[in-house]
């Protein structure tokens, strides 16, 4: 309408003028810094690789049963530092290095380990004046401790795995007092502003030239017009990472960009610094809504990770000696016996905080998925229902409209779970409200959506509307937990509502309250099927430096500078508390986010945030979901159709299918957009729209197993073929198919009037079945594959069984009582296995009372047998198994079903042209212990 | 159909209490149940295969076509027959049946899953008969209606049409009328031109004359003034005195220069005077007279403002008939017509010329000009009634081109305006023209897009305007709407609504889109049967 117009014309003239006033389709640079204009990381990388001013004093050295101390020391500053090695369970290692004796503390992450790390004992195997030599336990991994200078290898055998400051540049920029500067402008404290100076040879003839130049930004820094006061002067740490035999290397998400990580030199580094990006471009370094400062090493024989904690603003460089070279010239090398190695070099820099590192060391990827997320936790086991599929617009316009296209879906035959509302739907963006005229009556909705056994997720953004009418306004002023300015009052910005408040979520008496929020007695109008979104909680401020929250802001006596990247994650986590505390925690929670940190994993789905209708914002979806994948977010997807701009009908089609094939499936659309709920398109679209999202539904229940066993174990849902095929190296930069789980490889088609791809089929001796036509291919070849419009290339991998349910209903709920038909694909071994998992759906019983049947399903010898992986849980389905379909089957003369002492025959087809025994209405119970015998 | 269909069933239920359960699988209806036939062996109903009867309706579906599980949700392509006994039977699909949602409301549906349906077809038929009743009742008056303002149309067109061929054949006429009063004035004009040439002639010869006498005059009495000495000559000296005669103007009349004027000559007698008097007279100042005032500035003509007559309206917003646009366009005609009268206003000729003015025509050449001018009026009144009348035709041509239907039964919405107004705009529907909106409490208007096209669906594109090419949105398309006519008694705007931005849609009842009633005289039959 007119007047949603014109207050937001009335709004971005006041707020983003410089952010929506570019015509062009891209991001406007100019409001985010490079690394040049970021005053730390430009002093960090103005630090070249070198000989270390670090050296470890050996004769400090402590060793308690979990723990070493040691002191270091800048031979250039003499400031001390305290160096704290931990050797944690299941094969990592925790590096700390903070200053011996701060001014002040400086700040460590909390909230997001789950506990303090269980640690196994340190053992001295040798130690000299040269270094100390520690046992990293069995498997003849050591940890050396070199001392002048410092630097850290860890070893397994002969081999180095991973160094820490090799290259000299850990830096660690002290706490000191301002007068010290004035006092003594030139030389010390020149050498000082990053105290691990390598130049310091030759330091002494550029220090005075350079003076001025390198104190820019230490005490103040000013971006565009926004002066960041810095109190507490230069902070920034830095530490350098080397990985010789490592040339691939992933994660740190988010970045619009590929799976592999590519070299930075020359660029930008990879920023981690959570940022509304308004219209964000493809394909490079720049920082978006959410970090995760995590990254896995690969090599054919071993996966590591890093796992640097820490929140403040944060940029990863990467180099390699092996990035200039082209195939042809590392096969020379390969041939020749070249003696180069391949290495793979990182370096992090943060704004403040410690150096806090947890060292990952696999060796196999599904190690360090356990390893991190022993570490962080897993991801939350989300309802069935969030697994479905996701209506989404901005905005459903009223109660009238989400009644119009709820009905829709049932016209159209299309299954949907959950309706969502932007925005637009609370009293003048004051959230917990809602319209009084758009939305009068929020629980008759809300009912009307019940009774379909559907739900609804609505907006609840972090930025409070100041307004003194507004309850929720009025109880954070009074309860005083309101994020402040650097003069110690409310700190207030632009976003939405117009001016806004930021509640400080990192108080935990903030986040109690907020939890509060959500009970259905203090948000009015909601009901148990009505779900959250936690929206622009980087947090956004539109005038803000760089869309975001002043770093001088204080959260307490922390500034925002210590906690900007975990700010999102306390949101969704008060969320998601306060979700499951209005059901006295009995019901999981159901929080999308934005912004995320290292641990939002434990608290709901992420999307990948404002895309647009592009093909090219359709490919990315891909690496940016793996990436999260390989970094314990599981629960991820990218908004179906793009948010900005309208989507071809074609490119909405493909969407559509690769989306349904991602973990999180939602549709979205900028209130700009034309309408495009599925059924606008045409029949022919809304058919082939309905075909993929019944697919989806089909599958849900293999989708809840593996979000089941990434809650359970961290293994990722949506997989790099590399995590499954470790040693294929045709497969480490793959990032235009996945895995889902083991079992299914997708290859959507992602380019604009594709009459064909080529997927990549790994395992050498393995066979893909195609889910559609059970057409069985060979593993390990390149697989040309003609695609139509209804085309989406799916494979089922020889030797899985993958339970579905073919009955699909308009909602998830409705298909709760369903049976299953097992899809058997046999290996050429004539082998298959796979397991099925069944609950409520809903509910935390699973884990707080074993309400749930988890069952191995095992196809060998000819038998096809269901065994129980939990003889003490304890839940009842009426769910049976209606058909078996064995590929890759040869015809049995007779199959009988072998239950509870009892044999009996059972009826089969045999179908040759494709070697399918389907096998029909076996009809045992689901949850029952049986045996198929084919003879 | 609908209704008769419905009434039947009524009859059935009624007459015999309760309605018979025929005996045949569930979910199969009444039409198909010749084609199960109970411990026959089945065949799917597309033929592709034939099974034990004891697999319909056994929960797994054994054929392609899902005809196997007419009961059951097991084949994914399945339908489900309720025969919702008092209320309209139909069919869902079978995903509906058993999933916890009453889809009928016979609850045949909910037979397995727990769910508490109730039985609501009674109900269900009551209120749906009310609402077929009422709108019956609408389609059957609206209809009636459509037959009037198809007839008004018709009549309308024909009177039109007759006018436009009335108007076509004054038209050429007038346009005879023209032709003819342009000859006329032609005719008239020549003589007139011819007298007046003739007086202007004789009156500037007249005028040259009497110049001639005057400077004569004059320049006797500068020749007297001059003469200083009275000798009958003018000497270089007597003339020095005149220092405005100073023909570089550098404030001294030299003798040199003074020689020149009088072309070398030392004196000049009355006679020789005459060439030198040629040099002076323009400078000359006669000693005696004092100098002639600077002419008195005549106050401009008034110019008539003109007078625009069009029935202002005294209410502009409330009154919405058509008369407004018709005002509008009268309005343009008025200034058309001023502009071109303006230019015409005759003014007197005059001739300010040494303050004189013209001699008046002698009557034989006024009694001409007369005549020319009555010839000319005669001519342009009539030239300016052949204009209206061509902007008459093409306003009415314009109106036939229209398409109003196929029986022109939309006509009588060209050039009325319909009004809703919300909670915060008025919205504006002019068929035809276009549709706005407009700020409640103040605030300027905004276009929502003017005519464009008819496009309903293909069956029937006359239930469906489209209005394109509003004001632009910003950062986004120009405005347009949708306006979905539906049968109504009264020509309303029901709903407005913007499903996606800028674009609108409108409900809009008519009845010109009721359609024929299909059984208007069955419908008493069926009362008579009961």
């Amino acid at each position: 309408m007119a007047v949603i117009a014109i207050e937001r014309m009335g709004l971005l003239s006041v707020v983003c003028v410089s952010l929506f006033f570019s015509s062009t389709f891209a991001v406007d640079r100019g409001n985010f810094k490079t690394c040049d204009q970021s005053a730390f990381c430009k002093r960090q990388r103005a630090l070249k690789p070198g000989q270390s001013p670090y050296r470890a004093l050996l004769e400090t050295l402590e060793l308690s049963d979990s723990r070493l101390t040691l002191q270091l020391i800048n031979d250039n500053n003499k400031v001390h530092l305290l160096l704290e090695l931990y050797r944690l369970q299941g094969n990592m290692t925790r590096v700390k290095i903070n200053e011996l004796k701060p001014l002040r503390p400086r700040f460590e992450v909390p909230d997001v380990l789950i506990a303090e790390p269980p640690t196994e004992p340190l053992s001295v195997l040798s130690k000299d004046d040269n270094g100390v030599v520690l046992s990293l336990g069995a498997k003849n991994q050591r940890l050396i401790v070199s001392a002048r200078p410092f630097r850290l290898d860890i070893m397994q055998g002969p081999e180095v795995l991973l160094s820490l400051n090799s290259r000299g540049l850990l830096a660690f920029e002290h706490l000191r007092l301002h007068k010290d500067t004035q006092a003594q402008p030139d030389g010390a404290e020149v050498k000082e502003s990053v105290d691990g100076d390598q130049q310091q040879d030759e330091g002494e003839k550029d220090e005075d030239g350079e003076s001025d130049k390198e104190e820019d930004g230490l005490w103040e820094e000013t971006f565009k017009s926004h002066t960041d006061t810095k109190p507490n002067g230069p902070t920034s740490i830095s530490l350098d990472f080397s990985l010789p035999g490592v040339e691939h290397v992933y994660g740190i998400p988010e970045h619009a960009d590929d799976l592999k990580l590519k070299t930075t030199d020359g660029g930008d580094p990879y920023r981690l610094y959570n940022l509304d990006v308004f219209q964000y471009e493809l394909y490079n370094p720049m920082a978006l809504y959410g970090s995760i400062p995590v990254m896995l090493a690969h090599n054919t024989q071993r996966t590591m990770g890093i796992f640097w904690l820490n929140a403040a603003e944060t940029w990863v460089d990467i180099s390699s000696n092996t990035a200039g070279k082209t195939v042809f010239g590392k096969m020379l090398d390969f041939v020749q016996g070249s003696s180069e190695k391949p290495q793979t070099d990182v370096r992090w820099i943060s704004e403040s905080g410690i150096i806090d590192v947890f060292i990952m060391l696999g060796p196999k990827p599904s190690d360090v998925f356990s390893q991190y997320a022993s570490l962080t936790g897993t991801q939350s086991f989300p309802p069935l229902a969030s697994l479905g599929y996701h209506q989404c617009r901005w905005n459903y316009n009223d109660q009238e409209d989400v009644k119009s296209v709820d009905q829709g879906f049932d016209q159209h035959d299309i299954p949907y779970d959950f309706i969502w509302l932007d925005i637009e739907h609370a009293d003048g963006k004051r959230y917990f409200t809602w319209d009084p005229h758009k939305f009068p009556q929020p629980k008759e909705m809300l009912q009307g959506l019940m009774d379909k056994r559907r739900k609804m997720v609505a907006i609840v953004d972090p930025h409070i509307r100041v307004d003194s009418g507004y309850k929720i306004h009025n109880e954070i002023t009074s309860k005083d937990f309101y994020v402040k300015n650097k003069d110690g009052r409310n700190y207030e910005g632009w976003c939405w509502p117009g001016n806004s408040g930021y509640p400080d979520f990192t108080k935990p008496e903030m986040r109690a309250w907020w939890s509060s929020m959500f009970a259905y007695d203090q948000y009015e109008g909601s009901m148990e099927n009505l779900f959250t979104w936690n929206d622009m909680n980087e947090p956004s401020v539109f005038n803000g430096p760089e869309v975001t929250m002043h770093k001088d802001a204080l959260h307490g006596k922390w500034e925002h500078r210590d906690i900007h990247n975990i700010y999102g994650l306390y949101v969704q986590m008060a969320t998601a508390e306060g979700q499951t505390q209005r059901s006295g925690g009995v019901e999981r929670p159901f929080v999308l986010t934005r912004a995320f940190f290292a641990g939002s994993q434990r608290f709901g789905a992420v999307w990948t945030g404002d895309n647009a209708a592009e093909w090219g914002h359709l490919k990315i979806s891909i690496p940016m979901c793996l990436s999260l994948g390989l970094v314990g977010v599981s629960f991820c997807g990218a908004d179906v159709g793009g948010f900005f701009k309208n989507p071809s009908t074609e490119l909405l089609v493909r969407w559509y299918q690769t989306g349904a094939y991602q973990p999180f499936f939602r549709a979205h659309a900028h209130l700009d957009t034309t309408r495009r709920e599925p059924w606008l398109f045409g029949p022919e679209n809304t058919a082939l729209i309905r075909e993929v999202i019944r697919q989806r539904y089909a599958l849900l229940p293999y989708w809840y197993q593996l979000l089941y066993q990434a809650h359970k174990t961290g293994m990722p849902v949506m997989r790099p073929l590399w995590v499954d095929y470790p040693k294929d190296t045709a497969t480490f930069t793959i990032d235009d198919e996945f895995l889902i789980g083991s079992d299914l490889l997708v290859h959507p088609v992602t380019e604009e009037g594709s009459r064909g791809v080529t997927a990549y089929l790994p395992g050498a001796g393995e066979v893909w079945y195609d889910v559609h036509t059970f057409q069985k291919h060979n593993g390990a070849q390149n697989l040309y594959i003609p695609v139509t419009l209804s085309s989406i290339p799916v494979f089922q991998r020889g030797g899985s069984i993958i339970p579905r349910k073919d009955r699909v209903r308009r909602s998830s709920a409705c298909m709760e009582n369903d049976p299953y038909t097992l899809y058997v694909a046999l290996s050429p071994k004539k082998f298959a296995e796979g397991e099925l998992y069944i609950d409520d759906g809903h509910s935390l019983n699973y884990d707080t009372k074993k309400e749930f049947i988890h069952r191995s399903l095992t196809f060998a010898n000819n038998a096809l047998t269901s065994s129980n992986l939990c003889p003490d849980c304890n839940f009842l389905t009426s769910s049976w198994i209606e058909k078996v379909l064995i590929l890759g089957a040869s015809k049995p003369s007779k199959v009988l079903l072998k239950m509870d002492g009892k044999e009996t025959p059972v009826d089969f087809e045999f179908d040759t042209s494709m070697s399918v025994l389907t096998l029909r209405k076996p009809g045992m119970n689901a949850g029952a212990d049986w045996t198929l015998l084919l003879q | 159909m609908t209704c008769l269909h419905l009434l039947l069933t009524l009859v059935f239920a009624v007459s015999l209490g309760t309605p018979v359960e025929i005996q045949r699988p569930r979910g199969v209806p009444l039409t198909k149940k010749p084609f199960y036939e109970e411990n026959k062996p089945f065949t799917c109903l597309d033929g592709s295969r034939t099974i034990p009867f004891d697999r319909v309706n056994d929960d797994y579906c054994d054929c392609k076509d899902g005809s196997d599980e007419p009961g059951t949700a097991a084949c994914p392509n399945g339908s489900f027959h309720c025969t919702n006994a008092g209320y309209r039977p139909m069919f869902i699909p079978s995903s509906r049946i058993n999933d916890g949602i009453c889809d009928c409301c016979d609850t045949t549906d909910e037979y397995n899953s727990g769910a508490k349906c109730e039985n609501t077809c009674k109900e269900l038929g009551l209120k749906e008969r009310d609402v077929l009743q009422k709108m019956a009742e609408i389609t059957k008056e609206g209809f009636l209606l459509k037959q009037q303002l198809i007839e008004e149309a018709k009549k309308g067109r024909e009177e039109k049409q007759g006018k436009v061929t009335d108007m076509q054949e004054n038209k050429k006429q007038l346009e005879e009328k023209v032709e003819a009063l342009r000859t006329v004035k032609e005719t008239a004009e020549q003589p007139e031109k011819e007298a007046k040439e003739r007086h202007l002639k004789a009156w500037e010869e007249q005028k040259a004359a009497i110049r001639l006498e005057k400077d004569k005059a004059k320049m006797a009495e500068a020749f007297l003034e001059l003469d200083d000495n009275a000798d009958g000559f003018v000497s270089v000296s007597e003339l020095q005195s005149h220092a405005e005669l100073d023909p570089d103007a550098d404030g001294t009349l030299t003798e040199t220069e003074v020689q020149g004027l009088m072309g070398g000559a030392a004196q000049v007698d009355t006679s020789t005077f005459e060439s030198v008097w040629t040099n002076i007279k323009d400078k000359y100042h006669s000693e005696s007279q004092p100098e002639e005032p600077a002419p008195v500035e005549t106050p401009p003509e008034e110019v008539k403002e003109p007078v625009v007559d069009n029935d202002s309206e005294p209410f502009p917003e409330d009154d919405i008939s058509e008369e407004e646009d018709e005002d509008e366009d009268d309005e343009d005609d008025y200034h058309e017509d001023d502009d071109k009268v303006l230019p015409t206003v005759k003014t007197p000729e005059k001739s300010h010329e040494d303050g004189e003015a013209m001699l008046p025509y002698d009557p034989d050449t006024q009694t001409l000009i007369d005549a020319a001018q009555k010839a000319r009026d005669d001519f342009e009144d009539s030239e300016k009634a052949l204009r209206e009348m061509d902007d008459q035709i093409r306003n009415i041509e314009k109106e036939l081109s229209f398409d109003f239907g196929p029986d022109a039964e939309f006509t009588y919405l060209y050039s009325q305006c319909y009004e809703l107004t919300t909670s915060e705009y008025i919205y504006r529907l002019c068929p035809f023209n276009r549709v706005s909106q407009k700020p409640k409490y103040g605030g300027s208007e905004t276009n929502l897009g003017t005519w464009g096209s008819w496009s309903g669906p293909e069956n029937n594109k006359y239930l469906v305007m489209k209005y394109e090419h509003g004001t632009g949105c910003w950062q986004g398309p120009n405005r347009s709407t949708t306006v979905k006519l539906t049968c109504g008694k009264e020509t309303v705007v029901t709903s407005t609504s913007e499903p996606s931005r800028c674009e609108y849609l409108m409900e809009f009842t008519t009845p010109a889109v009721c359609q024929e009633p299909a059984n208007m005289d069955l419908l008493p039959h069926g009362h008579e049967e009961l």
